[in-house]
């Protein structure tokens, strides 16, 4: 009745293989983990168990416990499976005889249902300790403001308190743990969801249209931190980059007394500046000083104290500028700026003023 | 019956979910306490129905067909002037006070939740004229019995999922 | 005798034209056909989604690869993503039900014959539907073709205001179309399992596998039905003018977040019991022993069931939700693991102490054990909030859910797929081909979902159509892609096999894996009537018992 066939020969390259399979995953979990101890000075990988602030220090430690836990579990259930699969591979021996028929055990039902429910209580608690932590935390008088808008695709800052806005590239205080100087974030949205992500710095928190999330970051190290948008939000999703520098105090209130200047006004670039004030760039532009307010654009008062235009998708430099005034979709496609069909004569009478926005 | 009963009960949740959700969140009027006017009479009509539903599928049973068949036509009359009633409503909401489906969220739900019930009422109402058809023609006996339990069922239900949106609507809602 | 009644249906077959077969089959309402048309239209679009997968892997195989356009590729991870889930998944499975479902009770046919054709047609003019998205989409705006806002399609991404073009309405309109398909297909699996069992087949001697099923088709009836409520609201919005999602009239996007996850998670749930359902059949086949803990399984079954509509906001830890929310999803959805851990046991339990047969249906499943576990270890990080905020969105859930999808229903499917093809064509599939496709699609499997967790740690976010050099992305996406490839030629070899071997397969005859269930009873393929007088049990094993009649099962029950 039973089709005989030998079993040894197939089951052995089973087991290697599959362990081979378990081997490459734990090389990975492994290879992260080497990733993030030996992380370029940098930054310039964003890997989350390379925490520089505070909230994101205790997702670290969190997430070390739950990988213990987890890794644990799966080493004692996959050595229970890999002994089962080879101790209890039938043999051509005594193929005809069926092994005994075991219906089941209560008491041993009962322990692997306990035992999970204890593990699961655990880790909630651990849980539920973090989450309380960040999202809890209280706000100290010294911590700066920032509200944050997402718009289809790139990032508005605004300081209120401070009476700064720019775009894309965020400048926060270092934080010391003895003072701290948080930073608290407003997260607000234009248009569709966006999600704000350093992975250095914080966990994501969504920018959600007609409602207010909020999240913060105390980093804790200066250098640039590099992120992105993490929620779908429509065709150029991708290049929707996020750069946030964590500045030294001095240099802080340096850059921000930098930006709270007017724009910068050279005579000999009225013609650019003719240029941006005559065409379509006011409707979504604003340049401080100039009659252009828009906002569906970033500000472009201080354009060139950022070192990225279109949200980090190119080094801002002159060629790049023409190139994104001319044709957006050369460098972004699908981004909501227009290509300005301006004549040559004119594209660079604005490049030249636009150079001139320190 | 029970399994798609459930899997109605789970789609109205959802808009009466939504209706809650809303209530109070217009940002431009016409709000519902300016506006709506509390059917009762109406409700009574649907309510009543489910009785008369219910003594007839009863008589049916015990194979009296003609009593069956008033019943059912009592049924059939007062599911139609809840359904005229809403109708009635409807018209007065949108001529009187320019409320409609895209004026403001109230709008939205309201039409929404209220629409899903009355389609459900027409389908109900199509179905009960089916039966009422065939017994005209004769041939609903007491053999048919569980299968009109079905559709009362089926009625029982929507009268039922009325209970829960004249709740929110006319009495929460406002 | 059987193979006598296979010549005579075939010789029958054959002498009839095309067009007369053709409409036999269109028209048909028998359960075992519309589980063969089921399964074969979902293996239609499981190799039109892999196609799509395929087209993703390639633009991601290098940082700033222009393969294709970024609107290209966002219409490709949308399509790929609903595909899989609506017209490969739920059919497939779907098909498996109605073929099994009633051989396996000992019932001749559906409760509802002819709402089970129904179901299955407006699952499959569904399909059609969105696809024709691609002739159709451009509507009058010319904006678009297929939708590109994601398979969430989360508002207010999908109103009218962020996606012109009539690509939404093909995607809404597709999912209420197969949506209430669905709904038609669990409505008749509860009805059949409930009022069709053979005499002596009470609930607790009914096998698993129309147990799982019928706790799938009650959470599609909780599952589904929010969804087709969601998606009438969006048609409100975007054709009747109407706010439910609209955020500059005070409409929540949060709100569809809710709705489409109330859906989506049991979602997960409806896809996976089922293939819990044939693990629970094929180990202990070749195990040679009954399955370990048959209450016990039950049970933890119809827990996951109640649990999985309690967890829905996980998906949606970083909507900036209170902490006593975050808190009460946490502990929901890490509790949905005890369950699930049970089951796991018990398939050990049943292997334990078994006599294993390395058969192809049985190396499927453990690897589906294997990888099933990995997964829900997974989404106990997923689901510790905190971790979540870092990993939500990012390419550690990808390789997460498709771990899941993958790693488990689809492992498990091939499963099925090998142990009960000699039932439905008569034939068995190739041994060796079957193994050669196991350990590629297992290599193919592992290179790509293992590493793709890495770029996710590494703050790599899904739905990007191209990323930064220099992040410590870059090689591991090229490895990802080389593994989708490796699984792509396994998918392959798997097609070679269902083809050759309906061909030039071995005659199985009515009973190849010595099996337990009332299934195997009757001739392969099936009879069209199933059961020429129907079938009595006194135990969960009914095969057993006739083959063992010294030592019935029905003497422990």
């Amino acid at each position: 009745m039973r089709i005989v066939e030998t079993m040894q020969k197939k089951d052995w390259p089973a087991i290697i293989s599959r362990a081979m399979g378990v081997a490459v995953l734990l090389a990975g979990v492994l290879l992260a983990a080497g990733l993030c101890a030996a992380t370029p000075q940098d930054n310039s990988i964003p890997s989350i168990f390379d925490s520089h602030s505070t909230p994101a220090d205790s997702i670290r430690h969190l997430s070390f416990f739950v990988l213990g836990v987890t890794g644990l579990i799966f080493l004692v259930v996959f050595s229970l499976l890999s002994y089962a699969v080879v101790k209890f591979r039938g043999r051509a021996a005594d193929i005809d005889r069926e092994p005994a028929q075991v219906y089941g055990s209560t008491q041993i039902e009962l322990a692997w249902t306990v035992i999970p429910i204890l593990i699961v209580v655990v880790l909630f608690l651990a849980t539920a300790r973090v989450i309380h932590a960040i999202q809890d935390a209280p706000k100290p008088a010294e911590a700066v403001e920032v509200t944050a808008i997402g718009h289809q695709f790139w990032w508005e800052f605004r300081y209120p308190s401070l009476g700064v806005v720019t775009a894309n590239e965020l400048h926060i205080p270092v934080s010391d743990p003895v003072r701290p100087t948080p930073t608290f974030l407003k997260l607000l949205s234009a248009d569709t969801d966006h999600s704000f992500w350093i992975p250095q710095l914080a966990g994501k928190t969504d920018l959600i249209p007609n409602r207010m999330n909020e999240t913060w970051l105390d980093p804790h190290d200066t250098g640039l931190f590099v992120g992105q948008c993490a929620q779908y939000c429509g065709t150029q999703h991708a290049k929707m980059l996020l750069r946030v520098y964590v500045d030294s105090p001095e240099d802080f209130k340096l850059w921000v007394r930098g930006q709270q200047q007017p724009a910068n006004e050279e005579e000999k670039e009225a013609a650019g500046r003719r240029v941006f004030e005559r065409t379509a760039c006011l409707n979504c532009h604003a340049i401080n000083g100039t009659n252009g307010n828009g906002r569906f654009g970033p500000d472009l008062t201080h354009l060139m104290s950022r070192r990225t235009i279109a949200s980090g998708a190119a080094e801002n430099n002159a060629q790049n500028l023409r190139l994104w005034i001319q044709n957006p979709d050369a460098i972004k496609p699908g981004s909501l700026m227009p290509a300005m069909k301006l004549s040559d004569s004119e594209l660079d009478a604005l490049v030249r003023y636009l150079e001139t926005l320190q | 019956m029970v399994c798609l009963i459930i899997a109605e009960s789970a789609i109205f949740t959802i808009f009466v979910v939504a209706y809650l959700f809303y209530v109070g969140k217009s940002l431009s009027g016409p709000t519902p306490r300016e506006v709506l006017q509390t059917p009762i009479f109406y409700t009574v009509c649907l309510l009543s129905s489910s009785l008369t539903i219910h003594f007839a599928g009863r008589l049916l049973e015990r194979g009296r067909r003609a009593e069956f068949l008033a019943f059912w036509l009592v049924t059939l009359i007062l599911g139609a002037l809840f359904l005229y009633g809403t109708g009635q409503e409807w018209h007065r909401l949108i001529y009187e006070h320019g409320l409609t489906i895209s004026t403001n969220l109230f709008g939205t739900t309201y039409y929404s939740l209220v629409g899903l019930h009355a389609f459900h009422v027409t389908v109900g109402l199509i179905l009960l004229t089916i039966v009422l058809l065939f017994g005209l023609a004769g041939s609903v006996g007491p053999e048919q019995s569980r299968r009109v339990d079905v559709l009362s069922l089926y009625w029982h239900f929507v009268d039922a999922v009325w209970v829960i949106v004249f709740t929110v609507v006319y009495v929460l809602g406002r | 005798m059987s193979s006598d009644a296979i010549a005579i249906q075939t010789a029958e077959a054959a002498g009839r034209p095309w067009v007369a077969r053709l409409h036999e089959w269109v028209t048909t309402v028998d359960h075992k056909r519309l589980g063969l048309l089921y399964i074969l239209y979902a293996l239609f679009f499981l190799v039109i989604g892999g196609i799509e997968a395929t087209i993703i892997r390639i633009q991601l195989m290098h940082p700033h690869n222009d393969f294709v356009s970024p609107q290209v590729f966002n219409r490709m991870f949308t399509m790929h993503g609903t595909t899989m889930i609506f017209f490969v998944a739920m059919p497939i499975l779907f098909g498996f039900a109605n073929y099994l479902v009633p051989l396996m009770i000992g019932a001749r046919d559906m409760a509802f014959p002819r709402l089970n054709a129904f179901s299955f047609w407006l699952t499959a003019f569904g399909g059609l539907l969105l696809y024709f998205s691609f002739v159709g989409g451009n509507g009058l705006y010319g904006a678009g073709n297929a939708p590109d806002v994601g398979w969430w399609a989360y508002a207010p991404l999908a109103s009218r205001a962020f996606s012109p073009g009539h690509s939404s309405d093909y995607w809404t309109i597709a999912l209420l179309a197969s949506g209430f398909g669905s709904i038609g297909t669990a409505i008749n699996i509860i009805a059949t399992i409930v009022s069709m069992r053979c005499p002596g087949m009470t609930l607790s001697r009914m096998p698993l596998l129309a147990w799982m099923n019928m706790v799938m088709s009650g959470m599609v009836l909780l599952a589904i039905s929010p969804l087709t409520a969601a998606q009438i609201m969006l048609l409100v919005d975007r054709y009747l003018g109407g706010h439910f999602f609209d955020t500059q009239a005070g409409g929540s996007a949060t709100l569809w977040m809710h709705f489409f996850w109330i859906f989506g998670h049991p979602e997960v749930y409806v896809l996976i019991i089922p293939c819990f359902a044939f693990a629970s059949e094929i180990i202990p086949v070749f195990s040679r022993k009954p399955i370990f803990g048959y209450p016990v399984m039950v049970g933890a079954t119809v827990c996951i069931a109640f649990v999985s509509m309690s967890v829905w906001a996980h998906h949606m830890f970083t909507i900036g939700m209170n902490s006593y929310a975050n808190s009460f999803f946490t502990i929901t959805t890490m509790a949905v693991g005890v369950p699930t851990g049970i089951k796991i046991f018990n398939w050990l339990g049943t292997m334990w102490g078994g006599k294993i047969q390395f058969k192809t249906p049985m190396l499927f499943c453990i690897g589906f054990l294997f990888q099933f576990l990995v997964a829900g270890l997974t989404g106990i990080m997923l689901a510790s909030s905190p971790f979540d905020w870092q990993l939500s969105g990012s390419y550690f859930v990808v390789a997460h859910f498709h771990y899941v999808i993958v790693g488990g229903i689809l492992f498990a499917l091939f499963g099925a797929f090998y142990y009960w093809y000699p039932k439905i064509t008569g034939r068995m599939l190739n041994e060796n081909l079957g193994k050669l496709h196991f350990w590629l699609f297992l290599i193919g499997f592992h290179l790509t979902f293992d590493l793709m967790h890495i770029p996710g740690l590494l703050g790599m976010p899904r739905r990007i159509y191209t990323y930064e050099p220099g992040r410590g992305w870059d090689t591991l996406n090229f490895l990802v892609t080389v593994g989708a490839f490796v699984q792509g030629i396994a998918t392959l070899v798997f097609v070679a096999n269902l083809i050759v071997s309906y061909f030039k397969g071995k005659k199985a005859g009515n009973d190849p894996w010595d099996a337990w269930t009332l299934e195997w009873s009757v001739s392969s393929p099936p009879p069209v009537y199933n059961f020429a007088s129907t079938p009595r049990v006194a135990s969960r094993r009914p095969l057993w018992d006739l083959k063992h009649p010294e030592d019935p099962d029905s003497r422990y029950e």
